[in-house]
């Protein structure tokens, strides 16, 4: 009895597949992390070598980094799927299309998003961030980048029938990622400055995304039907 | 009567948009007259309160396009309603261009009064993030061939997009901000002036006019161009099947 008759088993050979295709050759999951680090290099040239503001629009830094570098790496949540053709047999398996993009979703974020957060503690000490500072990062970016994901989802899937709809796509998604910036800075600033407060918008966070959860699933879901027929 | 049939759409638009027209151009005038020759120069913003007359009508408007998108995109979905599709990517170059005049207006008004073009405050930001969407939109309707397919994937990125009108509605009152809070739309009654608030409505009414005569021509323009497409498409497929015996000679 293999793992995909058990009941429920499909899930986790779901989740399995996804997360060794994205990790593997070909995968180009961990590039991510790479253009991650190659944004932050490049923002010390662009505003100085200056620790006290590095240390300062840091947190901001890294959250803009982390935003592109998913973006980056939304478009081959289907489109290789498609190319293959094995997202006709998915559509066609009947199985709720709306848990197959959640899974896809959660593979995705542990093999693009999760190594960016991993890599954010290191990347802060280039920024000059305090040992608080950096913990509310990483904290605030492991809680915010699955809503970026989720949301992204959405774009990979009403763009995944273009022939090169990267950029399209990320001109669809920012819009909607701009809460998810506002509440992540906002909540990493706060735990340094002292007066406001970080859990207000650290929960808001947390809000975000699990609304994300519920909407972008559903919408990823009906834009992928609706690109099959 | 039936208008979901374009045809009938068709004879039924073009009957009323004459009309449509005049009044438009009848509540324009009316409009702007009021706006310079009745309403008073404000106290303190001297005659600059004359731009309100055309910020606030393109801000709703902007906002109101959205909302019949969204209605559009809902027809698409769920009722597969034929219209409701030439609808909504008929409304998104005007949803833009309005939001755009709320926005250049906003910022033409706030340099003499808040001493600046632009600042990041949560209404104005929400309004920006609109008009990325309605370009976003566009784009992905110019992107795709398919006008019917092109259609279902803006309808889910429409409805999706929709979280952003209660955001922009209730920015002023849930985030303290330099735009001011609401005063002709509340529960208590609007607190302007009757001799502004009167020559606002006019152009309100000119505003919203004037959006559904270009909003029904554009939807005209899009029956047509789909018919012309559709032509276009059988003509070439007759060509390609009359080339074909003497390719195979």
């Amino acid at each position: 009895m293999t793992a995909a008759d058990r009941p429920r088993g499909w899930l986790a050979a779901l989740f399995s597949r996804e997360l060794r295709l994205s990790l593997r050759s070909g995968g180009g999951a961990l590039i991510g992390v790479l253009f991650f680090l190659a944004v932050v290099t490049v923002i010390p040239f662009g505003v100085g070598p200056d620790l006290n503001l590095l240390a300062r629009i840091g947190p901001a830094v890294l959250w803009i980094g982390a935003l592109l570098a998913t973006l980056l790496g939304l478009d081959r949540l289907f489109q290789a799927d498609r190319d293959d053709g094995s997202l006709d047999l998915v559509l066609i398996a009947g199985r709720p299309l709306e848990i197959v993009v959640l899974i896809k979703c959660l593979a995705h974020w542990a093999g693009t998003c999760l190594p960016l957060v991993a890599a954010a503690p290191v990347l802060a000490i280039f920024l000059n961030l305090e040992p608080l500072a950096i913990g509310a990062v990483t904290l605030t970016l492991a809680v915010g980048t699955p809503a970026l994901t989720l949301i992204g989802a959405v774009g990979a899937a009403l763009t995944v029938s273009l022939r090169r709809g990267g950029l399209l796509l990320a001109v669809l998604v920012v819009p909607f990622s701009i809460p998810v910036l506002i509440f992540g800075v906002s909540a990493s600033g706060a735990a340094v400055s002292e007066p406001a407060p970080f859990l207000a918008p650290f929960l808001y966070l947390c809000a975000i995304t699990l609304i994300a959860a519920v909407v972008g699933p559903f919408a990823a879901a009906a834009g992928l039907r609706f690109s099959a027929d | 009567m039936d208008l979901a049939n374009p045809t009938r759409f068709m004879s039924f638009s073009g009957r009323l948009l004459p009309w449509l027209g005049g009044a438009c151009a009848l509540a324009f005038a009316a409009g702007l007259y009021l706006t310079f020759f009745v309403a008073p120069d404000d106290y303190q913003q001297g005659a600059t309160v004359k731009i309100m007359f055309l910020h606030v009508p393109a801000a709703w408007l902007a906002m109101m396009c959205y909302s019949i998108m969204a209605i559009s995109a809902l027809g698409t979905l769920v009722w597969k309603h034929p219209l409701a599709d030439v609808s909504a990517r008929a409304a998104a170059p005007i949803g833009a261009a309005f939001t755009f005049l709320s926005l250049v207006t906003g910022s033409l008004w706030g340099k003499p009064m808040w001493g600046t073009y632009w600042v990041w405050d949560a209404r104005l930001t929400s309004v920006l993030v609109l008009f990325v969407m309605y370009l976003g939109l566009i784009a992905l309707w110019r992107t795709m061939e398919d006008p019917i397919r092109a259609g279902k994937a803006a309808a889910v990125l429409t409805l999706v997009g929709a979280v952003n009108l209660p955001i922009i509605k209730f920015s002023v009152d849930w985030w303290n901000t330099l735009h001011q809070p609401a005063s002709v739309m509340r529960l208590d009654g609007p607190t302007i002036h009757p001799t502004i608030l009167w020559p606002l409505l006019t152009m309100a009414l000119a505003f919203t006019l004037l959006f559904l005569v270009m909003h029904l021509m554009a939807m005209r323009n899009e029956i047509l161009r789909r018919r012309l497409r559709t032509l276009q498409l059988g003509a070439a497929g007759t060509r390609v099947a009359a080339a074909r015996p003497q390719a195979a000679e």
